[in-house]
């Protein structure tokens, strides 16, 4: 025998389920007058710095269907590429939240960001990432939330240090969302499946 | 200084595939077409997924921890058995994770969730929104109030039951930290039956979600206290920090 470790394990993911709008969007789903909004709703004002854009996109499974139950949360770096909220390198745009959260439309799956561009965050070496952000989705059917990140066409992914060591290349594009307007991009995640986007244990 | 390019505290510990659920459940029939089918693509933390967002206390209205009450019409309450439900968000080492925003949400106690989606015969009650929220204490803890969720019947295999339970949200330190969980109560066969409980492949991680009655944090003549601690990811502690030589 040795010593115990005394750690603990992580609690064991469960599904979101077709209902997480109860908890996360409540006023989405019609239950008001508990919380005065939905959390994630709004991450900029008048004041935020920085190049507005739009992140719009649907979540697919492997048949091809759009998820009308998923819900999408967002999480990046202001424009100077700092986070709000515990970042150690200091304090970040106070006007910027930089945590969104989304449900898809009933109807269509949809759903949209109004956010801010995000700026370059370093990678452990010093290096400077692409610009990006970070895609947590879960929805009934998925057992724990997937991890994954938006970069941006028009910035120089190749020699990003995590896009560049990605083995299957092809692969890649299902993280680089396509501009369909100024300031306006899509985003499509595919759960399974032909061009099934890149999901991250990190 | 490269030190600040460092996730804070050296990072979390890597997760636990093996004991977490697998994407593909066949069981939970709606895993089927909604599981990656490739490899999930390891990489290093960054700064991105070793912060998180910070929820302040002002968010945080007076009657968000009682789900008896906080959609209830002035002067009643929701109907079903009173339970209070409490206990501590912690992290692998041990340590509490304090100031952190809980979400939690549950059918009402006839097994029904007030939700344009929901179809089960069973009825709402005017009185009952099933949704509240908190954020933990300096240690950790956590408490709120709510009525016994119902079990119900769901579209899966042909006759599958839900047993009781509470979803929970949780946001911990760092994005990657990110999980929602559910909670299960002690002494439901349902547990044992249901195959959203099967896909945890762990006899021990089911227990793990399985809240025991404690009496001794009843309200007597009132309330029945269920105690449910959740585990978040721990984060790396060490002056050894695997650093490029030299800096």
């Amino acid at each position: 025998m040795v010593q115990k470790l005394d750690q603990l394990k992580e609690s064991p993911s469960q599904t979101a389920g077709p209902y997480v709008h109860i908890g996360c969007v409540p006023n989405f789903c019609g239950i008001e007058g508990v919380f005065p909004e939905d959390l994630g709703v709004t991450m900029v004002n008048d004041q935020t710095r920085g190049e507005r854009i739009t992140v719009t996109g649907t979540v697919y499974d492997g048949t091809g269907t759009p998820l009308k139950d998923a819900l999408v949360e967002i999480w990046q770096a202001d424009a100077d590429g700092i986070y709000p909220g515990n970042d150690p390198r200091g304090a970040a745009d106070p006007n910027f939240t930089g945590w969104g959260r989304r449900a898809g439309d009933y109807t269509t799956g949809e759903w949209r960001f109004d956010t801010v561009r995000p700026g370059a965050v370093p990678f452990p070496d010093g290096r400077l990432q692409a610009p990006h952000i970070s895609f947590w989705v879960v929805a009934r059917g998925i057992n724990i939330g997937l991890q994954t990140r938006m970069y941006f066409p028009e910035d120089d992914t190749g020699k990003d240090p995590i896009l560049s060591r990605i083995e299957h290349q092809n692969r890649v594009p299902t993280l680089i969302a396509a501009k369909t307007g100024e300031g306006e991009y899509r985003f499509d995640i595919r759960l399974q499946g032909e061009g099934e986007t890149i999901f991250f244990d990190i | 200084m490269t030190l600040t390019n460092q996730p804070p505290g050296g990072g979390f510990f890597p997760r636990d595939r093996g004991w977490q659920p697998a994407a593909l459940t066949p069981q939970y029939k709606s895993s089927v077409a909604r599981s990656p089918s490739r490899a999930l693509l390891s990489m290093p933390q960054t700064l991105s997924e070793a912060t998180a967002p910070v929820f302040g206390h002002n968010i945080i209205g007076p009657l968000d921890n009682d789900l008896i009450h906080n959609y209830a019409a002035e002067g009643e309450s929701a109907i079903g058995p009173r339970i209070v439900v409490y206990g501590r968000v912690l992290d692998e080492t041990g340590r509490g994770v304090p100031n952190t925003l809980l979400e939690f949400w549950q059918a009402n106690a006839g097994g029904r969730y007030r939700h344009a989606k929901e179809s089960y015969v069973a009825p709402l009650d005017p009185n009952f929104g099933g949704c509240g929220r908190t954020i933990t204490a300096d240690d950790g803890s956590y408490e709120f109030r709510t009525i016994m969720p119902g079990p119900y019947p769901w579209p899966n295999r042909a006759n599958d039951w839900r047993p009781a339970h509470i979803h929970f949200s949780l946001f911990g330190r760092g994005f990657c930290q990110r999980l929602i969980t559910q909670m299960y109560f002690e002494g439901d066969p349902l547990i044992w039956l249901c195959p959203i409980v099967d896909v945890v492949p762990h006899r021990e991680g089911i227990e793990d979600l399985i809240a025991p009655l404690d009496m001794n944090r009843t309200v007597p003549m009132d309330a029945r206290a269920y105690k449910f601690d959740m585990v978040l990811r721990g984060k790396r502690q060490t002056m050894f920090e695997n650093r490029v030589e030299g800096m």
